[in-house]
């Protein structure tokens, strides 16, 4: 079920109140943060992101199409480099 | 037969089942359509009359999306999607669900059919 348009995206407060200071100064620089279950709204477009993935903080250049996505969805927690190659028996 | 949205042809069946022919209308939507149309639902494709088919044909073009441009938006979702690099995205160019499904076994309707191991 889909979250209820009555309450608008959810941001995290603290994310927010830096977007908005980072925009009426017309500042960009590299966000650190920890919050992806934030929503990324238009205000975001154009900002960069370090989003954490549980080990690092991987850079997430924010564009117009991925308004409407969580900043988690940008930042895979899991890495798979493929399985072991079985060697051919003859 | 009745030719509706360029290429379909459904033959005698029962134009409930028959309208399920065209890409993106199922049993749900084909009966909502003869409910609009108040198309008798048993009736077979080959006892249409023309005007039910004109009318049939008005229906689908306004209100539903159907064939290639459906096609169309899904290719174009998809490609959103992997451009973006969201997980959804990611998961699309490996060729897994990407809705959270398991995938230890089964998974197969995306995986696609098993690779076969090299006999002996």
């Amino acid at each position: 079920m889909s979250r209820s348009i009555k309450k608008g995206p959810f941001v995290d407060e603290f994310l927010m109140k830096r977007i908005e200071k980072l925009n009426k100064e017309n500042k960009k620089e590299v966000i650190k943060t920890w919050s992806r279950r934030s929503t990324v709204i238009p205000d975001f477009v154009g900002h960069t992101f370090a989003v954490h993935n549980g080990k690092k903080f991987v850079p997430v250049f924010v564009t117009e199409n991925m308004v409407g996505h969580k900043l988690g969805e940008f930042s895979p927690t899991r890495i798979f480099r493929g399985h072991k190659l079985k060697k051919n028996i003859l | 037969m009745a030719r509706i949205i360029g290429v379909d042809l459904p033959n005698d069946k029962k134009v409930e089942i028959g309208l399920t022919h065209i890409y993106g209308i199922g049993r749900a939507s084909a009966r909502k359509i003869l409910s609009i149309t108040k198309i008798d639902s048993s009736k077979r494709i080959k006892d249409l009359t023309s005007e039910e088919i004109v009318l049939l044909r008005d229906v689908i073009r306004n209100d539903y999306n159907v064939e290639g441009d459906l096609r169309k938006d899904i290719t174009m979702n998809m490609k959103r999607l992997r451009e973006i690099g969201c997980y959804r995205g990611l998961r699309h160019r490996i060729g897994l669900p990407c809705r959270g499904q398991s995938t230890h076994s089964n998974a197969r309707s995306h995986k696609g059919p098993r690779s076969s191991r090299i006999k002996k």
